[in-house]
């Protein structure tokens, strides 16, 4: 982690705030800290905020502000992080039916892991992921913290169309599609939780700095239970803002070819 | 669609090429993964809709190559601007950047590019779609926004907000001297070195800065992709993901930059070299497959200048848009003595000379534009 952030030009609207050059916990709670911080200044002029591993992208009308101005506002804000009123993150809980027809290459997975299936769901769902970032698509979100024996390379011909809430993991990722696309992943498992609704504020059910975590669901009964009370609106999310149980291991940088 | 007030305007008898519903685009959800989209040509758009009498984030149709083919249902004030689409109401062509008055009934067509790629069709009031994150844009690959998430199609029936009528100017129009020159086929667009410059050879900078590229035929609203000299990393093009800057040049492995346009992923993981100004990214817009493109470095404080410029051309169109301009941009014009600059852009190479030559194509005379390369 960066002592003082390493600020650089993006343009003329737009800056970038560096505060480390790893993939680490402490960094990206910096990341989120510092983006909450600057939020509640309500700076006139800034148009966007852009959250992720170490970095944030802060995005601005000329106009109305400039760059300098706002470094000199990060500075500032970074210094007084200590200080700053930051809501702690969220364990969000996704219930995920795992294997079957939901899950198709569980089976090769635990194959390729030497173990039984019934150990790569305890691996899968004993530990809460922090969400590092969203990106590559509406609500995908950037987990950190799958178990190394897990780790499993994506398909070699990836499929065409990949249903909403596949949980699946690529490499020594784990993550979840929120909305249909095609894909490389290994497919283990499938929430009927729904990750993004543009019409839901915020329209991401996660954001950087929170965890999730997933819950096995028992049946294929139980998951359309789920689902329809997802659909009446009637599901009760569960939710905890409690310190996360989530392993110190340093996850490999993920990549954008999802 | 949604409130009273909203009323049937135009309907789609063709939809054109690509026809999509946008607007200055969708801020504030980049966190969650959602591009910002929004115009291509944001100054475009934003003076066609002061033209036509609209508020300047409005959502317009932006037409790209080939423009669609419109019934208006009622009459109604519309500005066309951007690229020269051969645009035509009932035959007869229309001027581009100005207020142009349409009886109902006229039939608005498209001949197909006669000078750049995108054009933007206002209409009196603004297109009422459903705002979704506080933009009517459309994300085509998540099916966001516009109209119900696609471009148009035949037989759609487009709404109007309701407009102001003391807003209405039939005159309104960009001085001449301000319209944005021919946009032609060679550019020369502005950029700022950075954010992740060292991740390059300091040969890969003078490359980009001193090399043509050409547009690529794979180039869309979400990346110009260029072809021409590679441009090395120190050590490997990835990074560790983070966020993309409107307008940022990312390098991927094969050395190659891709310009990233509006409606980029909000992250990415690939090093940029530098980043186009904002002033010179519609211009970039604006060119097709084939066209050259060089690059120039700035400097962020020349970058406002450009962009202050810009700003105080679309301010001036509209006394009332004017008591309300930001500061900076009051400031820039009263230091030109309240006229804008009409030096808007660079146009052309300095070492490439554009000349308008006559062609026979399929039997039909038609001009085309070629590239002399001066001694």
């Amino acid at each position: 982690m960066f002592e003082t952030p390493h600020i650089s030009e993006a343009g003329d609207r737009a800056l970038v705030v560096d505060l480390g050059d790893t993939i680490d916990p402490e960094t990206n709670d910096r990341v989120r800290s510092l983006m909450l911080a600057v939020e509640g200044m309500d700076v006139p002029g800034i148009s966007d905020l852009v959250p992720s591993y170490r970095s944030l992208l802060i995005a601005y009308d000329p106009t109305l502000t400039d760059h300098d101005k706002l470094v000199d506002i990060v500075t500032l804000a970074d210094a007084n992080l200590d200080a700053a009123q930051i809501d702690s993150p969220r364990v969000v809980t996704l219930p995920t039916l795992y294997g079957g027809e939901r899950g198709p290459d569980l089976d090769y997975v635990a194959e390729r892991a030497g173990i039984s299936v019934a150990e790569v769901i305890d691996l899968h769902s004993c530990v809460d992921y922090r969400v590092y970032m969203i990106g590559f698509a509406p609500g995908f979100p950037y987990l950190g913290g799958l178990s190394e024996k897990l780790a499993t390379p994506r398909l070699s011909t990836p499929r065409i169309r990949i249903p909403a809430g596949s949980v699946g993991i690529a490499e020594a990722q784990t993550g979840v599609y929120p909305s249909a696309s095609p894909g490389g992943w290994q497919l283990i498992g499938r929430t009927p939780v729904p990750l993004f609704e543009p019409d839901r504020q915020p329209p991401s059910l996660v954001v950087a700095g929170d965890y999730i975590k997933f819950s096995a669901i028992g049946t294929e009964v139980e998951y359309k239970a789920i689902q329809a009370a997802v659909a009446t609106g009637e599901y009760q999310l569960e939710v905890a803002l409690v310190e996360p149980n989530a392993p110190d291991s340093v996850p490999a940088p993920a990549r954008d070819d999802v | 669609m949604s409130h009273s007030g909203s009323h049937q305007v135009i309907e789609v008898l063709e939809p054109g090429l690509l026809t999509t519903v946008q607007d200055t685009g969708r801020y504030g959800y980049q966190r969650f993964g959602v591009p910002v989209s929004g115009a291509m040509d944001p100054f475009s758009l934003r003076a066609a809709n002061v033209l036509a009498g609209n508020d300047q984030n409005s959502a317009c149709l932006e037409m790209t190559v080939v423009g669609p083919r419109l019934r208006f249902l009622e009459d109604t004030l519309i500005a066309v601007t951007g690229a020269d689409l051969a645009v035509s109401l009932d035959g007869e062509r229309v001027h581009r950047w100005q207020a142009v008055h349409v009886a109902k009934g006229s039939v608005l067509t498209s001949d197909g590019m006669v000078d750049g790629m995108r054009a933007y069709l206002a209409v009196d009031g603004g297109i009422d779609v459903p705002q979704v994150m506080g933009s009517r844009s459309t994300y085509m690959t998540s099916r966001i926004g516009g109209l119900k998430g696609r471009p148009l199609k035949s037989g759609d029936v487009i709404s109007m907000m309701p407009s102001d009528p003391s807003h209405r100017h039939d005159e309104r129009a960009l001085p001449e001297d301000l319209e944005p020159v021919h946009y032609g086929h060679s550019h020369v667009i502005r950029a700022i070195v950075g954010p992740q410059a060292s991740a390059f050879t300091q040969g890969a900078l003078e490359t980009l800065f001193d090399s043509r590229y050409a547009v690529s035929n794979d180039s869309d609203r979400v990346g110009y992709r260029l072809e021409g000299p590679h441009l090395k990393h120190v050590a490997g093009a990835d990074i560790i993901s983070d966020g993309s800057p409107a307008g940022a040049i990312q390098v991927p492995a094969d050395g190659m930059p891709i310009v990233l346009m509006a409606d980029r992923g909000p992250t990415g993981g690939y090093a940029k070299i530098a980043t186009v100004i904002s002033t010179d990214l519609g211009r970039l817009a604006q060119a097709r497959p084939g066209d050259t493109i060089s690059f120039k470095q700035v400097s962020v404080a020349q970058a406002n200048s450009a962009l202050l410029e810009q700003e105080a051309i679309l301010y001036s169109l509209d006394p009332e848009l004017l008591s309300r301009a930001p500061e900076a941009v009051v400031r820039a014009l009263q230091a030109s003595d309240g006229a804008p600059s009409p030096a808007l852009r660079e146009t052309e190479l300095p070492h490439l000379e554009t000349r308008v030559a006559q062609a026979t194509i399929e039997g039909q005379t038609v001009a085309v534009e070629i590239m002399i390369e001066r001694d």
